[in-house]
């Protein structure tokens, strides 16, 4: 079932790449109805899954056994909630209409194939499949931003690619020194939780949880390996940006709770408190910068810093081995909620960004302004992404930080009480976003601007309304997650 | 004398001999022949090697290693000469000489599959000087193409240097030690200063035939200025016995010393220099030339770690494997594209030729490591061994330059895929075709039943 859910949606890639030149339609309704398919098989898990117990639907066949490596595949809570996420944004992002697309069939090609490689990592259970798909994710994005993007894609794309490769290869050296320190080589993520075989080894340990921080922060971003992703966001293409963002990011947090966190437990206790500082600095550097930008789009990369720093300083909460289980279990369930909810806000965020730019081709906001009488569709679908981006009651974003700061109180309570600033710069940054671009004069240069289609609202309603659903009624969503199985064992 | 453990050499010296034959008095428009012909002994030795794989011992008074690190070098050797002998049609069809390419070729593998058995330090000699003389007539073949010349008469002078210095080494080695035989050198204390040199000079030959520090200058010039098939073979066959002599020669000396600590060294300068010179490259075969400098360093990290890591030998082999099956990709797609070369000549590539641009594109994917290709396998097997064998600075130097080494590769790629097309371009044939499409597939399709190749690799090495 997992294989498939894999597989199809890379099948689905070779076909579409090696097919003969179609129309645009026909290749984006192949590709629809591709990526449906595994969300229809993740589903059929989901129905089929007990929270709270462990891994499950595993799926095992050797590949190198001499080395301890085979295709292992499983979910537990974490990575169950997380491929559902992604699944549903991949097929929002594919349907999401693109007219007038150049190269139509490529380009959904290497979606279907980033699809497959990012549901992948999710479901890997073994260190190697994980660091495969964890590359082959890069090598997806540098096309799809490189060929599809806008303004200086190419050079994002390249910056991209390099920023994370560096990251990802921190990683696999780390990987292999985990590996290298079991009892037999083993690459078996259950086996290295079960064991984890470097605790408590001194300057080995500390360099691997480095590398880790390191190579997983680029890719999250964490201040100050965030560099990359403005330049990547702006330039891309707003489906590519809103997986980027809605998906990607969430490689570099799923690692860090999987690998740092789970893998290495009290290094990464003795080291909590840094990354937390760093997870604080994040959400501030990335709201006060995010408030400087006039370009919209920027300004939501920016915003992207700010939130996956409040997930990293749940998951730091998390692992600090300080303050009560129950402290610590809240900070990791808000962690693991502000990364599905940042993926389907964020993601909402970037295709409607997506939808200006198809418009108008222009994100300075100062050129827009008034479009709340001539596109209310535009404007509700805004209002209400953004109020769930800035964490208004009802609405997921508050889930998630509530279960943060709640935990984050409990541990470090200076450092919450400073992370606390970030919320309110973010409010102040998305009304001003609503202000500027919806409401005061209408520009001359903008009377003819339409309104959200019928299929882009059905989208962006289907992200929202459970974004409203996850607000009003968190309950299946922490159930599913089981945030306290997840925490290492204390001690 | 146990003939039959070295019948696929003796295949590869029979089938050069009647190529060079079949040459002589077939017309040269028939010539194509001698290519087939050549296929079919290659096919023969190939044959008799995997036969022979499972052997495990010293032939010809202790001269010769027969084991699985032997089979595999052979495998390796004869498969990538095959593609180098299908790309050569095409290439040297109004070649007055075309024939003797192919025996030249065969001479020359010959002398690579000598060196990659070789257990003796004589033989080890004759077999580097039957490759390297061999070598500069490939390098410099287009006699009339001054830049063909160039690179010949540099490969030449370089290699007569090292050549040299690797002769004086054997016999100070042999003075010093009274004996050739890696059975009677091994284990063998070299405290004695001029045996210590002799063993450096030794080394120093090696490094030549394997393109690293300090003797690495032919590389780019050769990938340059050879006919591309010719520089397809030289940048890649020769450099798998290269290495494996290498590890052979490293492991007979006990891990303590600073032997392996040297070559790290000289691992880690060439794969930083062979990365920064290939930074400013503007021509593509220069490119390709200098990322193979850098590749020689990665091979050098397995050798450091021989004796410390279960793992080096295994990786070696991967490594140098697909090292040698991407590079092959590479000058296949250059071959294909009648030898094209500059940088701005490969804009807009994707649209024109497809194929050949994504056979490149996955070459140097694989080349920069990125899974699941099957350089990928071969980093992940240096890094592994590097770690357990206790130089993990290298292998996050390694690291450090696989990022560098993404930058150049992307001056390549990117334009392919971004920029508009310059102009249309010319293919040569469908030989050349068929090798690109064939050796990229492979790139790609082995990790796959890795899981069944890995077991096969030898652990062990004789004696």
């Amino acid at each position: 079932m997992l294989s498939l859910s894999i597989l199809i949606p890379l099948i689905g890639a070779l076909a579409l790449a090696a097919m003969p030149a179609m129309p645009e339609a026909t290749a984006r309704r192949i590709a629809i109805g591709v990526a449906a398919i595994p969300l229809a098989l993740l589903l059929i898990v989901w129905a089929g899954f007990r929270p709270g117990a462990g891994f499950q639907w595993v799926e095992e066949m050797p590949w190198m056994p001499g080395l301890g490596i085979a295709w292992r595949l499983g979910v537990d809570g974490l990575s169950l909630s997380l491929t559902l996420m992604s699944a549903l944004l991949f097929l929002a992002a594919i349907a999401w209409p693109m007219a007038p697309l150049p190269r139509a069939r490529s380009y959904y090609a290497w979606f279907l194939f980033l699809m497959s490689v990012s549901l992948g990592l999710f479901l890997a259970l073994d260190l190697v499949i994980f660091y495969v798909f964890f590359d082959l994710g890069l090598v997806g994005m540098y096309f799809l931003i490189g060929r599809w993007g806008h303004g200086e894609a190419e050079r994002a794309a390249l910056k991209f690619f390099i920023y994370t490769l560096a990251g990802s290869l921190l990683i696999l050296i780390g990987i292999i020194v985990l590996a290298l320190s079991m009892p037999v080589l083993s690459f078996d993520m259950r086996a290295v939780i079960a064991a984890a075989p470097l605790d408590g080894t001194g300057l080995t340990a500390v360099l691997v949880l480095l590398a880790f921080v390191i190579g997983f922060g680029i890719k999250t971003p964490l201040f100050p390996f965030h560099t990359w992703l403005p330049p990547a966001h702006v330039n891309a293409p707003g489906p590519v940006s809103a997986i980027l963002a809605g998906v990607l990011l969430k490689m570099g947090t799923y690692g860090l709770i999987r690998l740092a966190m789970q893998m290495m437990p009290a290094t990464f206790a003795d080291w909590a408190m840094p990354i937390a500082v760093v997870a604080v600095i994040s959400i501030l550097w990335g709201a006060i910068v995010a408030l400087g930008q006039s370009d919209l789009k920027r300004r939501i990369a920016y915003t992207s810093v700010n939130h996956m720093g409040y997930t990293v300083l749940g998951i730091a909460v998390a692992g600090s081995a300080l303050g009560s289980e129950a402290a610590r279990a809240m900070a990791l369930t808000g962690a693991v909620v502000e990364m599905i909810a940042h993926g389907l806000i964020t993601g909402a965020l970037f295709l409607i960004a997506g939808a200006f730019w198809q418009r108008a081709e222009e994100y300075e906001m100062d050129s827009y302004g008034g479009l709340a009488r001539l596109a209310p569709r535009l404007t509700g679908a805004t209002v209400l992404a953004s109020f769930a981006s800035l964490g208004l009651p009802g609405l997921a974003g508050f889930v998630a930080e509530l279960h943060i700061f709640l935990g984050a109180f409990a541990v470090y309570p200076w450092l919450a009480a400073v992370g606390l600033i970030g919320l309110l710069i973010t409010a102040a940054l998305f009304l001003d976003i609503l202000r500027r671009v919806f409401f005061g004069d209408l520009p001359k240069a903008r009377e003819s601007f339409t309104d959200l289609t019928q299929t882009e609202i059905g989208i962006l309603a289907g992200l929202l309304a459970l974004v409203v659903l996850i607000g009003v009624w968190p309950g299946w969503l922490l159930g599913l997650i089981g945030a306290a199985s997840l925490l290492p064992m204390a001690g | 004398m146990p003939v039959g453990d070295l019948a696929p050499e003796l295949a590869v010296l029979v089938t050069a001999v009647l190529v060079l034959l079949l040459a002589m008095f077939i017309p040269q428009r028939r010539h194509g022949l001698c290519a087939a012909l050549a296929l079919a002994g290659l096919a023969v030795a190939a044959l008799i090697a995997v036969a022979q794989f499972d052997a495990h011992r010293l032939t010809f008074s202790g001269t010769f290693a027969l084991d699985a690190a032997t089979g595999a070098a052979r495998v390796m050797i004869l498969t990538v000469t095959a593609l180098c002998v299908l790309l050569s049609p095409g290439w040297f069809a109004s070649d007055r000489r075309h024939g003797e390419v192919y025996a030249m070729l065969l001479f020359s593998t010959l002398g690579a599959m000598a060196m990659a058995g070789a257990a003796d330090l004589m033989q080890l000699v004759i077999g580097l000087l039957l490759s390297s003389i061999t070598s500069y007539v490939l390098a410099a073949y287009h006699r009339d193409w001054s830049i063909s010349v160039e690179a010949g008469m540099k490969y030449f002078l370089i290699g007569a240097l090292a050549n040299a210095l690797m002769v004086i080494g054997v016999v100070l080695v042999l003075g010093m030690t009274g004996s050739t035989g890696y059975a009677g050198l091994k284990g063998a204390a070299l405290t004695d200063a001029l045996a210590l040199v002799g063993l450096m000079l030794v080394l120093i030959g090696l490094l030549f035939k394997l393109g690293a520090m300090p003797a690495h200058t032919w590389v780019p010039d050769v990938a340059e200025g050879a006919p591309a098939p010719a520089a397809a073979f030289l940048t890649t066959v020769p450099k798998i016995p290269a290495a494996l002599a290498l590890i052979r020669l490293v492991a007979l000396f006990p891990p303590e010393g600073a032997l392996r600590l040297l070559i790290a060294l000289i691992a880690a300068a060439t794969m930083t220099l062979g990365n920064l010179a290939a930074l400013w490259q503007d021509d593509v075969r220069r490119l390709i030339g200098w990322s193979s400098v850098s590749q020689a360093g990665y091979a050098l990290m397995a050798v450091a770690v021989v004796g410390l890591s279960g793992e080096a030998l295994p990786a070696l082999i991967v490594f140098i494997g697909a090292y040698a099956l991407a590079t092959l990709t590479a000058f296949a797609v250059v071959t294909h594209l009648r030898g094209r070369t500059g940088l701005g000549d490969y804009a807009g590539l994707l649209r024109q030729q497809p194929l050949a641009a994504s056979a490149l594109i996955i070459a140097f994917l694989s080349l920069v490591g990125i899974p699941p290709l099957v350089g990928f396998l071969g980093k992940f097997a240096l890094f592994l061994a590097a770690i357990e064998g206790g130089f993990a600075w290298l292998a996050l130097l390694a690291v450090a330059n696989s990022v560098l080494s993404l930058f150049y590769y992307a001056r390549v790629i990117a334009p392919m895929i971004f920029q508009p097309a310059a102009d249309a371009p010319e293919t040569l044939d469908r030989h050349s075709k068929a090798v690109m499409v064939v050796a990229a597939a492979a790139l790609v399709l082995l990790p796959v039943v890795g899981g069944l190749i890995w077991p096969a690799l030898p652990v062990g090495l004789l004696p």
